[in-house]
């Protein structure tokens, strides 16, 4: 009964209708769920396992796509120097572009409300401290704070212990290139709505800063963060896939689209071109697909453009 | 100095020489670089009154006379830069930091679209100060409070359910109030809580505050730059004039012989049918800036009486001759330089919302 209500309400609502309205929404919608339910499902759905070593076949490496002349019907788009299914591997890769995408957005998110709440409510000192962090930090290109925090890292770790944290290091470098915007959408909303008057009416009854700031303000910011949040999506993809390309981002045993990218770079220009450009295309694709969508979105919930 | 306050009830709330400065200087590089110096706008400078227990005071006066940072001091959302404020004898920074004393202290908006949470349920808004007093033992007993609450300001108990934005401007108003009563407070600061209505509700919503106060015997200090309103309303009126007060008197002997130049002003501008068509005078200039308030008495550039004392000397609030209950701050009234019995269209006030 509840379930068929939440149904009926969003069929009804005005984002649906603005939705449905938008073909180019609606067909990016459709390429991130394909992009999104095959990087999910992969373990599942995928032809074959890239990183069961047993089953690879070196005999079948350089395999071309299978609607060219010598392409084999087993592997669809061709296989790698290593005999892997491309499909699989773009799959399995995609998973982890996505993983690493979404982790370092909800990092960043989180981050970046929390430092612009406290900002924008406190006022003063604080404010301006942090904001003046997050203008520095803004002054770094995202990709230099990540190869700096990637150094790091590698410097201070030993090799084996760094492959298994370096999922983390590549979340941990994006999100922390990518906070500042959150703190700054955050911050500007929190200045209005702080003195609104249901801000003041609690403050009469003496309820403390923290409360106010999570149970009131809070509640009331976050619209335009979900906004940031889908169209920062694609960039820390896109980030992630940068690093791995300069072979500074997740370890070989877990390839990205970048990492995918970076090794089908060796063969571009030897006639194996398959190996580069599927990954890029799934990249592009997914990219593509949610800052679209997070186009829409915030066009969907800005009342001036309805 | 002497004091109007009728003398049967011990005041609620005394206010002494309140004043509160803005810095609204640039930023400190701007300013050094243009070498300016600091400004400093006084919102409320020097303001003395008190509120006997049971009744109602309000402020009047333009936009940016002050009355709304008054009211905002008066509950602590301002610190002062100078004076004092007890409430109910003790200093207001004390009873602030108990929250039995907070508790007796509610206020309500003016903006009944930004006064309630958008993104909280009215049983929750309501039910805000309740938890955070811990007025009821446990959840039950919320619920019915929030919905005898509810009820009390004419809504109905289902309304719980709803938020904010189902409801009109004068229906918010009421969960407003609503949620001022539920600490049970016996002090309500009012921040024109009716200029955003429009005037049918604005009467409803004037009904229902009195019906309050007298079922609950609450104190009122009622904001509003509305005269029709404010008679109907208080004990006492109070006049402001670029953040002082230049006249304090019962309501009655306010509406009917008002003594400050400038109280006489806001009556002579009150628009009315009957005697439409008559020449008004007209005051004339602008209210001046609040940063660079002119010498002497702040309404001397508008004023017909001015002369060269006022020019250069404050007046302080004194009882005036003829009308003794009434306190009011001019020279030329002290000197008996006015006409006290200059007809004056005061009987007409308040006919908008009685009439309705």
């Amino acid at each position: 009964m509840a379930a068929t209500n939440a149904i009926g309400r969003m069929l009804d609502s005005d984002l649906w209708w603005s939705f449905k309205r938008s073909p180019v929404t609606v067909l990016s919608a459709i390429v991130a769920l394909v992009c999104i339910g095959g990087a999910v499902l992969a373990p599942l759905i995928a032809p074959h396992d890239p990183f069961d070593l047993a089953s690879l076949q070196l005999m079948d490496a350089f395999k071309p796509p299978a609607w060219s002349a010598e392409g084999d019907l087993t592997y669809l788009l061709g296989t790698d120097d290593q005999g892997r299914d491309m499909l699989s591997a773009i799959m399995y890769g995609a998973r982890v572009s996505l993983l690493v995408g979404i982790f370092a957005t909800l990092f960043a998110t989180m981050l970046g409300v929390a430092v612009g709440l406290l900002a924008g409510y406190t006022g003063g000192l604080v404010d301006n401290v942090l904001m003046r962090v997050a203008d520095i930090q803004l002054t770094f290109p995202s990709i230099l704070v990540a190869l700096l925090v990637d150094g790091v890292v590698r410097a201070a770790l030993p090799r084996e212990v760094h492959d298994q944290i370096a999922l983390f290091v590549v979340i941990f470098a994006i999100g922390i290139s990518e906070w500042p915007k959150f703190a700054r959408t955050v911050r500007g909303s929190t200045l209005v709505e702080r003195n609104k008057e249901y801000v003041l009416a609690a403050r009469v009854i003496g309820i403390s800063r923290a409360r106010i700031m999570v149970t009131h303000v809070l509640p009331n910011v976050l619209g335009p963060v979900l906004v940031v949040a889908t169209l920062n999506l694609g960039l820390a993809i896109l980030a992630e896939a940068t690093l791995s390309f300069l072979g500074v981002g997740v370890p070989p045993t877990q390839p990205s689209l970048g990492t995918l990218i970076r090794i089908g770079n060796d063969f571009l220009m030897s006639g194996e071109w398959w190996i580069a450009i599927f990954p890029g295309l799934a990249l592009v694709a997914m990219v593509l697909s949610v800052n679209l969508l997070g186009d829409w979105l915030r066009d969907a919930l800005n009342p001036k453009l309805r | 100095m002497p004091d109007a306050t009728p003398r049967q009830a011990e005041p609620m709330l005394e206010v002494q020489d309140l004043a509160r400065y803005f810095d609204v200087s640039r930023p400190w590089l701007q300013r050094v670089l243009a070498g300016e110096k600091r400004r400093v706008l006084r919102a409320v400078d020097g303001v003395s009154f008190s509120i006997p227990k049971g009744t109602t005071l309000s402020l009047v006066g333009e936009s940016g006379c002050g009355k709304s940072t008054v009211a905002r001091l008066v509950v602590g959302l301002y610190r002062p830069t100078r004076g004092r404020v007890l409430f109910d004898g003790q200093d207001l920074e004390q009873a602030r930091a108990d929250a039995a004393q907070r508790r007796r202290m509610q206020m309500i908006f003016q903006d009944p679209y930004a006064s309630l949470n958008p993104r909280w349920r009215i049983r929750d808004i309501i039910a805000e100060p309740i938890r955070a007093f811990g007025l009821t033992p446990d959840k039950a007993a919320q619920t019915l409070k929030v919905q005898e609450l509810l009820t009390q300001v004419g809504l109905s108990p289902q309304d719980g359910e709803k938020y904010p934005h189902e409801f009109s401007g004068g229906q918010r108003q009421r969960i407003s109030i609503a949620r001022a009563l539920s600490s049970n407070p016996e002090f309500l600061v009012c921040d024109e809580p009716t200029s955003a209505l429009d005037v049918s509700v604005q009467a409803q919503i004037l009904n229902l505050m009195k019906d309050l106060q007298q079922r609950l015997g609450l104190t009122y200090l009622f904001i509003s730059h509305n005269l029709a309103v404010v008679r109907q309303i208080s004990d006492r009126v109070g006049v402001m004039y670029l953040g002082r007060l230049v006249e304090l008197a019962p309501a009655e002997t306010l509406f009917t012989t008002p003594r400050h130049p400038y109280t006489r002003a806001l009556m002579e501008a009150i628009p009315d049918l009957e005697m439409s068509g008559r020449q008004r005078i007209p005051v004339g200039g602008e209210v001046p800036s609040p940063i660079n308030p002119p010498p002497g008495c702040p309404f001397h550039p508008r004023c017909p009486l001015a002369n060269a004392r006022c020019r250069a000397e404050v007046p302080v609030l004194i009882p005036a001759r003829s009308t003794p209950e009434a306190l009011v701050a001019c020279h030329a009234v002290e000197e008996g330089r006015d006409q006290p019995e200059a007809p004056l269209p005061a009987q007409r006030i308040g006919t908008t919302a009685t009439a309705l």
